[in-house]
């Protein structure tokens, strides 16, 4: 490409009045495919994301479209990926990496801590950093203790990094649509399980904004705060709970760095209860940041019950099927959790 | 007229660079002792001739990565010794507007993507820049400065070979210093030279006398000529000497006396002066007079960032997000 070329197109979600079925993976495709022919600017690297079509095949037919120049297969070398998008987002192009398994990101720490996050603020603010790192995380497909983990409270800890988590197919493609056409370095965090998960998806361009929680069901009794994976779970736990005259209000927000925590603490003071889920291990883990937050702020005081978490097991990933499920909450340990919360207040 | 690739009318101004280099270098060391600069530096006190040979060979808007002993690269660069001098006393003038320091002095648009605290982290970004240049199918090279100690991380095996199978124009230029903090060259790698690493990558390799900048001059132009033809990248070593120690916390333990006044013996401005001499190219004198100037251009800009105000405590959180 000799001259950049950018059309304007469509950024609300308003102009995409028509929705087509599609999986999460579909819908991280259809984002790609969308940003990359509107702004050529925006090429992915990665490994076997060319002809093979990525891991989980969420790049397929991206190299058919767009070509080896602007969908390029690299060699397994996790900190030379981060590092050639960070180059290349410092003088004018917008990297979309890809990570195989997000325990891989362990390779590009000092690429993506100390260099991509530090960049704008440590050099005064003169220069920007746009690239998206798209890592499929989680357990749950016997890939065991270095392929499942859930690591993204390492990168919510670092100021200059924002850290996206979409738990459907519509909030995956907006989602990575505005973290494309974000100006900083973004890790978007895509659920294993999810990729396969269909659903209602706008057709056409839109954004989905990062920084804005979502409820994604509305209640009264009780606030269950999940991400992710636990979202699907939280929703089918607060159908059956619904069942029991238990009112469940599901908040997923969607971003965790930087955190839009204010439909969190709104809800809590109206249900004055509330359980944080998620998948990673909960020491350390992201739910005692919004544990803290609810704590700090005035929704304190709304509390009828102490804050729960609902958390991954202080281990490693098992392989065994059994051991693995009983790793991670599922749906039925979220049902459990909220009603003994909402009927024993502990 | 020339000598050795270099028009000797470029001689006074390459003199200058190294002497603005050593100058600021030497007033940094004044003022760390003096503890009127807060944190720690990293001088190159010594290694001159590499990044003002390396700098001659390129152009004006060609890229550099640089390191943590990156006060050199930024003044063979052509930054501002003001707005340098006014960012390692933390001030709001600074490059980095007192938020970067010594090891993070930095002028994207001008062509510096920036000193770095991590040894090797630059590597990789020197890679991604050169696949920038590649896609918008610019003119440009990047040059990235790494020294012995980086060659050994595992970033350079990483971001060398991928800059070789996509050819990208990349210069690869490493500082060899002979000591990474305390430890030798000599017993941190099995080759005798890192140049010879480059067989592994398919791409040529030379090392080169890092005090003659008349040779690193002329290994770089070969590099970038190289690069701009498409045909990939160059790693090159420049053997050299810092004089200082590591950072201020060094005592010098792990080497001896006689071995740095055997490299003082060959410092790279007194090579270039005899150089400059015998071209003719200044009046009798006149070498003294760019070294008394260059020194005069550090004190004023030692005045500027005296005069320049620090960062608002308010502004604190600003400039994380873009």
């Amino acid at each position: 490409m000799a001259t950049v070329q950018v059309s304007e197109t469509a950024l609300s979600a308003n102009d995409a009045a028509l929705t087509t079925e599609m999986t999460y993976a579909e819908a991280i495709r259809d984002a790609l495919k969308l940003e990359m022919r509107r702004d050529e600017r925006i090429f992915l690297l990665g490994e076997d994301i060319g002809i093979y079509g990525g891991a989980f095949a969420v790049t397929r037919g991206l190299f058919e479209e767009f070509g080896a120049e602007r969908v390029r297969d690299t060699p397994i070398s996790e900190a030379a990926i981060a590092g050639a998008a960070i180059g290349a987002a410092l003088t004018g192009m917008r990297p979309v990496a890809e990570i195989q398994f997000s325990d891989f990101m362990a390779l590009t720490m000092d690429q993506l801590v100390n260099q991509a996050a530090k960049i704008r603020y440590m050099f005064g603010g003169k220069a920007k950093v746009p690239l998206v790192m798209r890592t499929p995380l989680g357990s749950g497909t016997g890939a065991a203790a270095q392929h499942s983990q859930s690591l993204e409270a390492w990168f919510a800890h670092v100021p200059g990094l924002k850290v996206v988590m979409p738990s459907s197919p519509a909030d995956a493609k907006g989602l990575l649509i505005a973290a494309i056409r974000d100006d900083n370095p973004v890790v978007f965090f895509e659920h294993k399980l999810l990729y396969r998960v269909k659903a209602a998806v706008p057709t056409g361009s839109y954004v989905t904004p990062l920084s804005q929680s979502a409820v994604k069901r509305a209640g009264q009794d009780v606030t269950v705060v999940a991400f992710s994976i636990m979202v699907p779970r939280a929703l089918a736990a607060a159908q059956r709970l619904a069942d029991e005259g238990i009112d469940v209000e599901v908040i997923d927000p969607r971003t965790l760095r930087p955190l839009d925590d204010t439909p969190i603490l709104e809800s809590v003071k109206k249900t004055g209860k509330v359980v944080i889920v998620h998948e990673a291990v909960g020491s350390g883990g992201f739910g005692g940041e919004i544990a803290a937050r609810i704590t700090e702020s005035d929704a304190f005081h709304y509390l009828d019950a102490p804050v729960r978490r609902l958390v991954g097991a202080e281990v490693p990933i098992p392989f065994n099927p059994n051991l693995e499920r009983a790793a991670v909450p599922q749906e039925d340990d979220i049902v459990t959790a909220v009603r003994r919360l909402v009927r024993e207040g502990r | 007229m020339s000598y050795l690739g270099i028009l000797d009318a470029d001689l006074p101004d390459l003199l200058k660079t190294m002497y603005h280099i050593r100058a600021f270098e030497e007033k940094v060391d004044e003022l760390f002792m003096q503890g009127a600069i807060h944190g720690t530096t990293h001088l190159s006190i010594g290694e001159e001739a590499v990044p003002t040979g390396a700098l001659h060979a390129l152009r004006s808007d060609d890229y550099i990565t640089s390191t943590h002993r990156g006060h050199g690269h930024c003044i063979a660069k052509g930054a501002d010794l003001n707005l340098m001098m006014a960012e390692l006393l933390g001030r709001e003038s600074g490059y980095c507007r007192g938020r970067g320091g010594s090891m993070h002095i930095a002028d994207v648009d001008a062509g510096n993507i920036g000193a770095n605290g991590i040894v090797g982290g630059g590597i990789p970004i020197a890679v991604g820049v050169g696949l920038s240049i590649h896609m918008q199918q610019q003119a440009r090279v990047c040059l990235c400065f790494f020294g012995d100690g980086a060659a050994n991380e595992g970033t350079f095996h990483e971001a060398i070979n991928l800059c070789s199978i996509w050819r990208l124009p990349v210069i690869f230029l490493c500082e060899n210093n002979q000591y990474g903090m305390s430890m030798s060259a000599k017993l941190s790698m099995h080759v005798a030279s890192v140049a010879d690493r480059a067989i592994a990558y398919g791409i040529p390799g030379e090392s080169v006398d890092g005090n003659d900048v008349f040779a690193v001059h002329h290994a770089v132009w070969q590099a970038a000529e190289r690069a701009r033809a498409g045909q990939g990248p160059t790693l090159i070593e420049a053997r050299t000497y810092r004089y200082k120690g590591h950072s201020k916390s060094d005592q010098n333990r792990y080497r001896t006396r006689a071995e740095i006044d055997d490299w003082r013996a060959r410092d790279p401005i007194v090579i270039f002066t005899e150089v400059v001499r015998a071209r003719g190219v200044l009046a009798p004198g006149a070498d003294t007079q760019v070294r008394a100037n260059a020194y005069a251009d550090i004190e004023a800009a030692y005045a500027f960032a005296l005069a320049s105000p620090e960062p608002q405590v308010a502004d604190l959180l600003e400039g994380v997000y873009a």
